[in-house]
């Protein structure tokens, strides 16, 4: 079994492709041919299609539901209601918050666009034939729409299903509009820091309801195999073995005679982590019909109901001294969940991660209160590109801290530079309970600074304003915390979650994986089969990565909230190494030596100081016939990773804007954004992942936002109204990088898919404010629309 | 519901059909020929994930009726590639990660083809003028652009080299 080094160590490295190489993507053979299978492409014989008759009014009681005339289209099998789904149990849902969701209005519809009724027919065509003559008759009711206004004393009661209950899945509640109150940190401590503070400042900063908006919307293919029972349902799931424990438990099916299959997804950014009455409505006319039943969403559909995000209106505080040195934190929400507490976050956590509040930050106390309250809008409260409610935390303490600079007349990045939470204080605990693993934050801003000449920056600045020129500067130093999680502390619906691999090496030594999450774009079959081939020396383009078939792949908790790699991605590395453990024992075995002797070289077992070794495509093939006794055949294993702590993905970010004092038009000069992620898989798809989550935080900061009149009727639920922004408003992107790895994290990375909508949005607010920040401007509410911008300028006189 | 026969060209191959008369094209293509490469984002030609080409001209496949491609000459994803060799937009696309959930991708080749056939060296805010009618969600643009100018400089070598 010897064997001269055909290649040097270098040239072996590289055939591997491995960790850290900018590997191309296996998946986008299929997809730049237009090869894609994604759930819509998915045609199954005697397939049916679905469509839902959607309510008009925000608050009203249904009178009564005809369906004659829409049985008579031509085409047209069936119509569902929520009469239909009652004696299967059916009708409403359990939510993953713990609360009820109507799949079909029962007796009452409680948003604009609820769904209704199920129109079932045999084409696309005939069903939204058979929804236009479905007649509705509704009796109105007053709607709430502000969430500031849900806990009146004189507020409309939302919910009368569980308007006498203590509380709906998130604790004690004391209205029958509130859903949960959360509280963390020293109240006491906090106040009392307050009090004795030179200085203070406090801003209510909202952060508006969004939307994630993947180019593809939300839908499904159920089909109820009558002859075995087996329910498969396809859809847009980014957590299939979550969606088959739910299904389980609604519909008494046994899990085992469920299958969930996500296809190819064209992005989630979380609108396809929940559970939705069209999965629920399309099983059940399978069931009923015997045949396939296809849904899927419209846009409106998709903006106007599922899975809003945000939608949080806070109150933020900091105590200081003279020298901006931060003595407290408070934040005080309101959390507007909508109809149905449908939001997805670890169920203890029912203002998900909210106390990362604290952001990069040495903060001594801080207090942090949460309430949740139902109004009449679309439920939700998804994280939207982020982990839980990081995001909301983010906007708030990266506001706050400029404001503290504006009231100390210290500058922003200085100030950042005074508070931060300093290398050697990690792994640091945080006054509001996390313990951060590590980080290095006045390295990754003080060489943000430099690349953008921050001095120069400021100088030109000063120069432009007397010139009556606006520039705004904006620094946002985030931290995140990601990779739910632990599973002491987190759950959904009871499931831990933690995350898995199984991996098959195979004789002739190519490689299956399969993992419990699921790609919607971030490129998981070609990143983690980079951690596979450092880990077992062999070549990534032998490797194939299969997720989101739950009849095949281990059981996972799905992708969202940056956890594929710090979870997925610490159960590949380490089942990788068992199997690794196992060759070494073949190889000492085959090459008659002491396990002890053997050194690892890249992509073989060496005897130490011999020129004796074996491969690991060979020990793959000895592994299935010559093993030594005692040792099961085969090259196969599964790891299921809990994570013993979350990761904390850390960046400084620059923006710089323009201001046309006259128009009000915001040009984004440049955008500089340094990523901490831990050790860098991919660097190709690491920067993919910035940029693209850069543009959706310029969305969010200059013109997402789903409102709603004061009747409840949903604006800005079209792609005419909902800003995604074209190749022509998105700015250019600088990326950069610092790498601090992670401590507890088999190969040290942190997850980096989210950081840049996190980091994002308070970089482009800040720079906005800060080109006013010379006229006593501390704040400026988002969206950045045109037109709020000159509003502001007009108030202050600047358009003259 | 009225019906037509219509025949037309899609990706060099004679079609004939009988279609619904209120049938749009992209339903058409996906539901009726099982061509899926071109997608549905908004259904309101907005987003430009059905974009095909359509006698010379980008066509949003989501609004307009498959009747109205009667007699035309259709390329969609699907006809990019000459067999096993890829389209320059195509090879750029994946050598430059100008695609990650890449339900707009066909949409965007498509779009980039006509592109680049009306104007085969653009600058790179032409570019980013060009495919403003086509939404990413994912990429942020800026490897779209790269992807586009990549395809631009090859097939503008190819053929200085003849």
């Amino acid at each position: 079994m010897s064997d001269a080094p055909e290649l040097t160590l270098e040239e072996r490295e590289a055939t591997i492709g491995g960790i850290g190489t900018a590997r191309k993507r296996k998946e986008d053979a299929r997809f730049i041919r237009g090869k894609g299978n994604y759930v819509d492409d998915i045609k199954l014989p005697g397939m049916l299609h679905g469509d839902f008759v959607r309510s008009s009014h925000a608050h009203a009681l249904i009178k009564s539901i005809d369906t004659e005339e829409a049985l008579k289209v031509d085409g047209v099998l069936a119509v569902i209601t929520a009469k239909d789904l009652e004696p299967l149990s059916l009708h409403w849902m359990p939510t993953l918050a713990g609360d009820m969701a109507a799949v079909l209005a029962d007796k009452k519809v409680h948003f604009q666009n609820q769904e209704v009724a199920f129109v079932v027919a045999a084409d696309r065509y005939a069903a939204a034939d058979g929804v236009q003559r479905v007649d509705v008759e509704y009796e109105e009711l007053p709607p709430l729409i502000d969430p500031k206004r849900a806990l009146d004393d004189d507020a409309p009661v939302i919910r009368d299903d569980v308007a006498e209950n203590d509380e709906v899945g998130q604790g004690s509640r004391h209205h029958p509009n509130h859903i949960f109150e959360w509280k963390v940190g020293d109240k006491e401590a906090t106040d009392a820091a307050f009090e004795t503070a030179d200085i203070r400042i406090r801003e209510e900063i909202a952060y508006p309801r969004c939307h994630p908006s993947p180019l593809e919307t939300c839908g499904c293919v159920a089909s109820m195999d009558a002859v075995n029972g087996k329910l498969t349902v396809y859809g847009t799931f980014q957590a299939p073995h979550v969606v088959r424990t739910v299904v389980s438990l609604i519909t008494g099916l046994a899990e085992s005679n469920i299958r969930i299959v996500s296809p190819d997804i064209g992005g989630g950014f979380g609108n396809k982590v929940g559970a939705y009455p069209g999965y629920v409505c399309a099983a059940a006319a399978s069931i009923v019909t015997g045949h396939p039943v296809k849904w899927i969403e419209s846009r409106i559909d998709n903006l106007s109901t599922t899975a809003f995000a945000r939608d949080y209106h806070m109150t933020g505080e900091l105590a200081a001294d003279k020298d901006g040195k931060i003595l407290a934190v408070r934040a005080n929400v309101i959390a507007d969940h909508g109809a149905f507490n449908t939001h997805a976050q670890p169920m203890k956590w029912p203002a998900g991660l909210f106390n990362i509040v604290t952001g990069s930050y040495n903060i001594p106390v801080g207090h942090v209160e949460v309430n949740g309250v139902f109004t009449n809008k679309a439920p939700g409260g998804v994280a939207y590109r982020c982990s839980f409610r990081v995001t909301e935390a983010a906007y708030l303490i990266e506001r706050l801290v400029d404001i503290l600079a504006q009231k100390t007349g210290i500058d922003k990045a200085e100030i950042r530079l005074r508070n931060f939470v300093q290398p050697e204080q990690f792994p640091y605990s945080s006054c509001l309970g996390w313990e951060y693993d590590s980080g290095d934050y006045p390295t990754a801003l003080q060489t943000a600074m430099q690349a953008v000449d921050y001095a120069g920056l400021r100088k030109e600045q000063a120069e432009k304003r007397d010139k009556g020129e606006l520039m705004g500067i904006g620094i946002s130093t985030f931290t995140e915390i990601v990779g739910a999680g632990p599973v002491r502390n987190c759950d959904i619906v009871g499931l831990g979650m933690f995350d898995s691999c199984e991996i098959r090496v195979h004789p002739t030594g190519s490689v299956i994986a399969r993992l419990g999450t699921k790609s919607q774009g971030q490129g998981h079959e070609t990143t983690f089969a980079q951690i596979i081939a450092t880990e077992l020396g062999i070549p990534s383009d032998d490797i194939t990565i299969e997720e989101g078939d739950t009849d095949t792949a281990p059981y996972g908790l799905g992708t969202y909230g940056s956890r594929s790699t710090p979870v997925a991605g610490a159960a590949t590395a380490r089942a990788a190494r068992k199997i690794k453990d196992k060759a070494k024992k073949i190889a000492a075995h085959v090459l008659e030596a002491s396990e002890d002797d053997l050194e690892w070289e890249v992509d073989r077992f060496r005897v130490a100081g011999s020129d004796i070794s074996m491969k690991m495509k060979d020990i793959a093939m000895a592994a299935y016939s010559n093993v030594p006794d005692g040792l099961e055949h085969g090259l196969e294993t599964t790891d299921y990773y809990n994570p013993p702590n979350f990761t904390y993905p850390f960046g400084a970010y620059i923006c710089v804007v323009d201001i046309d004092r006259f128009t009000g038009d915001v040009k984004v000069r440049r955008f500089y954004a340094l990523d901490d992620c831990g050790t860098r898989i991919n660097p190709m798809v690491i920067d993919g992942q910035i940029h693209g989550g850069l543009a959706e935080a310029y969305g969010i900061a200059m013109g997402q936002e789903i409102s709603y009149d004061e009747t409840g009727n949903v604006l800005g639920a079209s792609l005419m109204d909902y800003f995604l922004p074209t190749s022509v408003e998105t700015p250019e992107w600088e990326t950069d990088f610092t790498v601090t790895p992670c401590p507890h994290h088999p190969i040290g990375a942190k997850g980096i898919g989210e950081s840049p909508n996190v980091g994002g949005v308070p970089a482009f607010t800040n720079a906005i404010v800060d080109a006013f920040a010379h006229h006593g401007v501390t704040h400026m509410p988002m969206p950045h629309t045109q037109a709020k911008v000159w509003q502001t300028l007009n108030e202050l006189g600047l358009n003259k | 519901m009225p019906s037509k026969k219509i025949s037309l060209t899609i990706n060099g191959e004679a079609v004939e059909a009988d279609v619904e008369a209120r049938m749009l094209l992209i339903h058409f293509l996906r539901e009726q020929l099982n061509i899926t490469g071109p997608h549905i984002g908004c259904e309101t030609s907005h987003c430009g994930a059905c974009t095909v080409d359509l006698d010379g001209k980008s066509v949003k496949a989501c609004t307009i009726f498959a009747v109205q491609a009667d007699g035309g000459e259709l390329l969609t994803v699907e006809g990019l590639a000459n067999g096993a060799e890829l389209h320059p937009l195509q090879e750029g696309f994946f050598q430059c990660h100008g695609l990650q959930c890449s339900f707009c991708t066909p949409g965007m080749l498509t779009r980039a083809y006509r592109l680049l056939q009306d104007n085969p060296n653009p600058s790179d805010e032409e570019i980013r003028m060009g495919l403003s009618g086509n939404l990413c969600r994912c990429t942020g643009y800026q490897n779209i652009v790269k992807a586009v100018r990549y395809a631009a400089d090859k097939i503008n070598q190819a053929e200085g080299a003849n």
